[in-house]
Formats: C-alpha cells, structure tokens, sequence
C-alpha cells in the first residue's frame, strides 16, 4: 500500500511539474504530436441525421485524402467527431466543448441556420473559425465564419429572370416551410420577380416537417399562376412533390421551380414526381466534368454504397475542407485567426468549378446552374453562368457587387438602415 | 368546393386510420401507447423492404406489415405492458422508451451498421416507395379532379373501421373485449381469459398502426421519425370522440379533418391547425369524456 502510494505521489509530481515547466502545451494543444485536431460537428442522430450524416461523411472523406497525401505541413490532420443531434443546445455545447477543451482551430459544421446561430456565440467570443457549407438565407456577417455554400443572389439571381424570359412563366405562387431560410428566399425573390417584370400571387408557408399538403396543393390549382417557386424544406418536399402529381397538376404546365430540391429529395420521392421540375444550385450530380464524376465515384466508395447521391451541400463540405488546408499552409501559424486571414482569397478547383473565398465578406463564389429532373433522378444542366459569381449575402437589402455591405470591418448597419 | 370537403375527409380517413388502432389500446386496455406511432413507421418500413426485397407492390405489403406490427405488439405486450395493466403513467412511459428503441433500431439498421453493413431500405435517410401508376393522378367526378390515392386511403380506412366494427359488436371476442373495457375484474369474474384478450387485442391496434404506415409510406416520408407526430394526431381524436368509443373516434376524426380542410382552404394550413387544437381542446373542457363516453357504473 505504501509504495502504490508513494507512486502515486510521484506521478502527481511529475505530472505536475511538466504543467510547470511546459506551459506550451496549452497554447498549441491543437499541434500535438504532429497532428492539427479539427472539429467536425453534424448531426449523427435525430430528424436532420438524413441529409447531415452525408455531410459528416463528405468531410471525413477530404481528411482522409488530405492525410493520405501527406497531410498538412507534414502534419496528420485528425477529426474530432462530434454528434449535434439536431438539436441547437446540443450544437451550442458540442462547440464549446471542441474549442474550450478541445482546443482545434476550426469546425466544420451545421447544416440548418437554426444550428449554426445557436453556435455562432461561440466561435465569435473565443474568436474561433467555423465553417458553414450550406446555402443559407444571407444576412449574417461574421468574421469567425467562413460560409461555403450558396448564398440568394448566387441561387436566384440566375433563376428569376431565366423562368420569366426563358420558360416565358410570369405568375408566380411562392411556397415554403415556414422559418427564416424561406421567408428570406421569398423575401428577394419577390424583389427580382418585380424588377423582371413578373408578379406573384401568393406568399404561403406550412410548418417544417409538415406533410399534409392537400390543401396547400389544392389552392395552388384554383390559384391562377403559371409556376410554383418552391422553399420547401425537408422531408416535407417529398410529401409535397407526390401530393401535386397526385392532384394532377403536371410539370410542363405548372412547374415547380425550387431552391432547395435536391438529388436526396428526388431519390426519396421516386423521380417520376419530379420529372420535368427544375432546381437552381451550384452544383448537381450530374455535373459532365471529369473532376465530378471521380468525386461522386470516392464518395460512393467512401460510404461503400453504390448507389449513393452527391448534392450541393456535400460537395461544400468537401471543397471547403480543401480551402482550409491551403489556408493552413499559407497561414504563419496555426491559429483561428491566421487561418482567417489566409483563407481570403483562397481558390481551389472543386467539383462544381473554380471556388473563391471573397476576401471582404468570407463567403464564397460559386457558379450558379438550373437543371431539370430527369427520370433517372438526376439533374440535366440546362443553364449556368459561364463564371463564378460574387457572393452577396445582404442583397435582399440592396447589396451590389460595387457596394458591399458586408467587409472585413465588419457589417456596415448604415447602409442596412437606409433601405 | 367538392375538391375542399373531399379533402378534408381525406384528412379525417388519415386521422381516424392512425386513431383506430389506439382507439382500441388506449380505450379498451387504457394503455398510452406512444410507440403507436413506431408501429405505423414500422408499417411504411415493411412497405420499403417488401418493394426492395421481394419486389412486391403495396397492396402485398398491407397484410404483410399487419403481420409483422402485430407479432411485435404481441411481444411488446408479453415483455413490457402486461406487467404495467392499471398504472396509466407508466404505460406512457415504458412505451414511450419503445418508441425510441423501435426508431434507433431502424435507424442503426438493427445494429448492423457498428459493424459496417448496410442494409438496402433501413438506416437514417429518406425512404422511397414507389405507387402504382393507376394509384397515382386523379379521376374525374362531376366535374371535380378526385385523388386517386387519396380516395384508396378513404376505401381502405372504411373497410378497416368496419372490420373493427364488425370484430368488437358481432364476434364473441369482441363482446369479451367489451366487458373488458367496462370493467377488466368483472370480465374476469365471468370466466373471460382477461390476459389473452388483452394479448390479442394489442397485437390487433399495432396491426391496424402497420396498415396505416402503409398507407402513409405512398405519399408521406418514410424516415425513422414519422411516427412521432402522427400519434398526437391519434391521442387528439380518441380522446375528443370518446374513451372507447369507436363511432366516437370515427365522428370526431371526420370532424377534425373537416375543420381542417375548410379553414386551411379559406386561410392557411398553420391556422388551420390552431384550429384543430382549439376545438380539441373546447371538446375536453365542455365534455371531459369525449363527444361519446360510455356511461360506467
């Protein structure tokens, strides 16, 4: 008993005095032995688990190939995988958790505005970095967030004035689950709507989750418009796609022209509902480069399911791995904010096409495309813009590429209050 | 005006097809069963696997998903709520803990996914299950563009509704389940084999949950959490039509889909819901049993 004492003792001790002695190990705790730990942070669990789980996996899958070619500096970067639940006080705490005692540089995350302002405080007071690669509903500027998936102007801007002048559709029926993501894509929609020269008739809005949509469906008939612009979200847009078909209302008549459709949804719904629909996003499947298609190929791999989708959100997940990495390697040290700084500007050849980090606003340029379903489920590419477009995330409010109101000052509220 | 009340009776099939089943737990065995709502998933899960694995279409999987909910309500019974008869609370919470072991079962394909199998229809995603053709679109009557799955549910529910009828007046162990529900320790005084009608009449309201996830995988998301806010639909129209009432579930379910349809038609669905809760809720208060209480001794 005495010498396991003793021992003790002497641990203690010398755990102790290496505390004393090496206060280093604190300030770069992330660095330890010859690894960069990361966060990782998407719901593994819950209602939101279907479509974060695939960008969990699309983020694990650009470490491993970062560590599989060689790291970086030479260094292993290493996931620290962390479960959100789908709930937001679970984001909240899984993100203090990661940058208190986790200490890593960066977390890659969220997938709804819900989780990622619920984490927002955090990054923003251990001034942290965070990135987000979903498209979102913009009007948010923060310098510890870099936001890599599309923000309004980049899935609108195009898809407006293309169904006004290209499918000649002007009545617009505007529908979408009923939370800040649609309401601000119907916000700016209805201004580039009137700027075309269209209207719209209707503004709707059923609850996020809800799947009864018979009479939503039912007033669209006997409403006069001639295309449905789509917010829906969720599982909701399978019950809403079936429900419409169901009712008889067809696609070549009374499109329904969406934002947030994807490759997921299509597959869940069974493509026959969706034939002939149109999607606007950066990225699809079915993008015909050979830099796609080796990725959708990794990623089935990755997964070990064959038949596996790729949308836009994921391949975000991926790429924006990849523009850490080189923002590390450029950056001095590795510490959240010189990873900022050396991450503005950064380009990278992605999936989709060339990627940008805009400098002022940390959002990122991307290269708007519509597609139309096709039978198989997947989206044939039916306009694109021919190059990467700024990223204005406060255009619902005036912003133009010549007039940012978002820089790395930080938001200019004047311009916002004037409008 | 037609296509607004066929809705909205449409509703009220899908609120009565999920409340059948409970009408029947919850009124004859006073069992809160919260893993009702599981058992309809589990219901559209079988409609998944059977497409998938034996390539068979979704009148197959109808007699097939009842098969299956009800042998896993028979072992939900013999495991759990037989031991918890009389303790109403603790029903709600031991099925409530099912209810969440039933979801992360499938979510975590029964386990296999730890060790990197997958199986084809079951984990966390969105499901798909694919229509016959001639179920989908509409037919015409007077007029009027009528659903044509919406009008399968309606037969189906109808013939559901009067199969429980049928089953509880004019068989005899229907009218032992009665007694049952007028009082279980007279029944049993009688000579009826109280725990074996108990047994069976379980299996029989997770049957009819397992037809009902049928019905809703055709046009609704198949996803290991679908359940869950069907069975407050459920506990809404059992309670507002009566404990153990039958005509009482099926009155109150057509009233509710009704209202819902006609106040979403003139407004939006978000009030049209408001509505709903605020009727359920005047019903409770001005008729603490239900528009049809049994009148007990």
């Amino acid at each position: 008993m005495a010498v396991d004492r003793r021992r003790f003792l002497k641990n203690g001790l010398l755990a102790g005095g290496s505390l004393i002695t090496s206060p280093w190990v604190f300030s770069t705790g992330a660095r330890a032995a010859g690894e960069i730990k990361v966060g990782v942070l998407f719901s593994l669990t819950g209602g939101l688990s279907i479509i974060e789980k695939s960008l969990h996996d699309a983020t694990m899958m650009a470490i491993s190939e970062i560590n599989a070619s060689g790291g970086v500096k030479g260094m292993k970067v290493a996931a620290v995988a962390e479960d959100g639940a789908s709930d937001p006080k679970t984001y909240n705490e899984k993100a203090s958790k990661l940058v208190i005692q986790d200490k890593v540089p960066t977390v890659f995350g969220s997938y709804t505005s819900a989780s990622r302002k619920a984490v927002l405080p955090v990054f923003e007071k251990r001034n942290n970095l965070y990135f987000y690669p979903t498209y979102y509903e913009g009007f948010e500027c923060s310098k510890n967030v870099v936001y890599t998936g599309a923000v309004p102007n980049q899935q609108l801007s195009n898809f407006i004035p293309w169904i006004i002048k290209t499918l000649g559709k002007k009545k617009f029926f505007i529908v979408g689950s009923n939370y800040i993501y649609p309401r601000e894509m119907a916000k700016v929609s209805k201004i580039l709507i009137e700027k075309n020269g269209g209207e719209w008739i209707a503004d709707e809005y059923l609850e996020l989750g809800h799947s009864e949509w018979g009479s939503m469906v039912n007033k669209i008939k006997g409403s006069g418009c001639d295309v449905v612009l789509s917010n829906v979200v969720g599982d909701s847009v399978v019950a809403f796609y079936r429900e419409y078909k169901n009712q008889g209302l067809t696609h070549d008549k009374l499109p329904i022209c969406a934002t947030v459709t994807s490759e997921i949804e299509i597959a869940a719904m069974g493509a026959e509902y969706a034939v002939g629909s149109y999607t606007s996003f950066p990225y699809f499947q079915a993008i015909d480069t050979d830099i796609n298609k080796a990725f959708v190929e990794r990623y089935r791999a990755f997964v070990k399911d064959p038949k596996a989708v790729t949308h836009h959100a994921l391949e975000s997940s991926y790429f924006q791995v990849f523009l850490w990495k080189q923002a590390v390697e450029k950056a001095a040290e590795i510490t959240p904010v010189a990873i900022r700084e050396a991450v503005k500007g950064q380009e990278f050849d992605a999936p989709n096409g060339h990627v940008k980090i805009e400098a002022e606003n940390l959002h990122t340029y991307l290269t708007p495309r519509i597609a139309q379903w096709l039978p198989d489920g997947q989206g044939k590419i039916i306009d694109a813009y021919k190059e990467p477009v700024i990223p204005l995330p406060y255009v619902a409010y005036g912003e133009t590429p010549t007039n940012l109101f978002c820089t790395g000052k930080g938001l200019e509220t004047s311009k916002l209050n004037k409008t | 005006m037609l296509e607004v009340l066929f809705i909205g009776l449409s509703l009220g099939s899908i609120l009565l097809l999920v409340a059948l089943g409970l009408a029947i737990t919850y009124g004859a065995m006073g069992v809160i069963n919260m893993a009702h709502g599981e058992m309809v998933m589990i219901g559209a899960y079988v409609t998944v696997l059977s497409g998938i694995w034996l390539g068979t279409n979704i009148f197959v999987a109808i007699p097939l998903a009842f098969i299956v909910t009800a042998l896993l309500g028979l072992l939900i019974e013999r495991v759990v709520v037989r031991r918890l008869y009389g303790r109403l609370l603790d029903t709600l919470l031991a099925t409530w803990g099912i209810a969440i072991l039933i979801q992360q079962a499938v979510r975590l394909e029964l386990g296999l996914s730890f060790f990197g199998i997958h199986i084809q229809g079951l984990g966390p995603g969105l499901q798909n299950v694919s229509v016959p053709a001639y179920l989908q679109g509409t037919f015409a009557i007077g007029g009027s563009e009528i659903n044509r799955y919406r009008t399968f549910i309606i037969v189906v529910t109808a013939i559901l509704a009067l199969t429980t009828w049928f089953i509880i007046y004019r068989t005899s162990l229907g009218t032992q389940v009665r007694a049952i529900i007028r009082n279980p320790k007279m029944a049993a005084a009688c000579g009826i084999d109280v725990t074996r009608v108990n047994a069976l009449t379980f299996a029989f309201g997770s049957g009819l949950a397992g037809i009902a996830g049928v019905m809703m995988s055709g046009f609704k998301t198949v996803f290991p959490d679908m359940g869950t806010s069907m069975v407050v639909d459920g506990f809404l129209v059992v309670v507002m039509g009566g404990v153990g009432s039958l005509l009482g579930s099926v009155l109150s379910a057509g009233i509710l889909g009704e209202i819902n349809g006609l106040v979403a038609a003139g407004t939006n669905d978000i009030l049209a819901r408001a509505v709903v809760f605020g009727v359920v809720i005047a019903i409770i208060v001005l008729k603490p049993k239900g528009l049809f209480a049994l009148k007990g001794r």
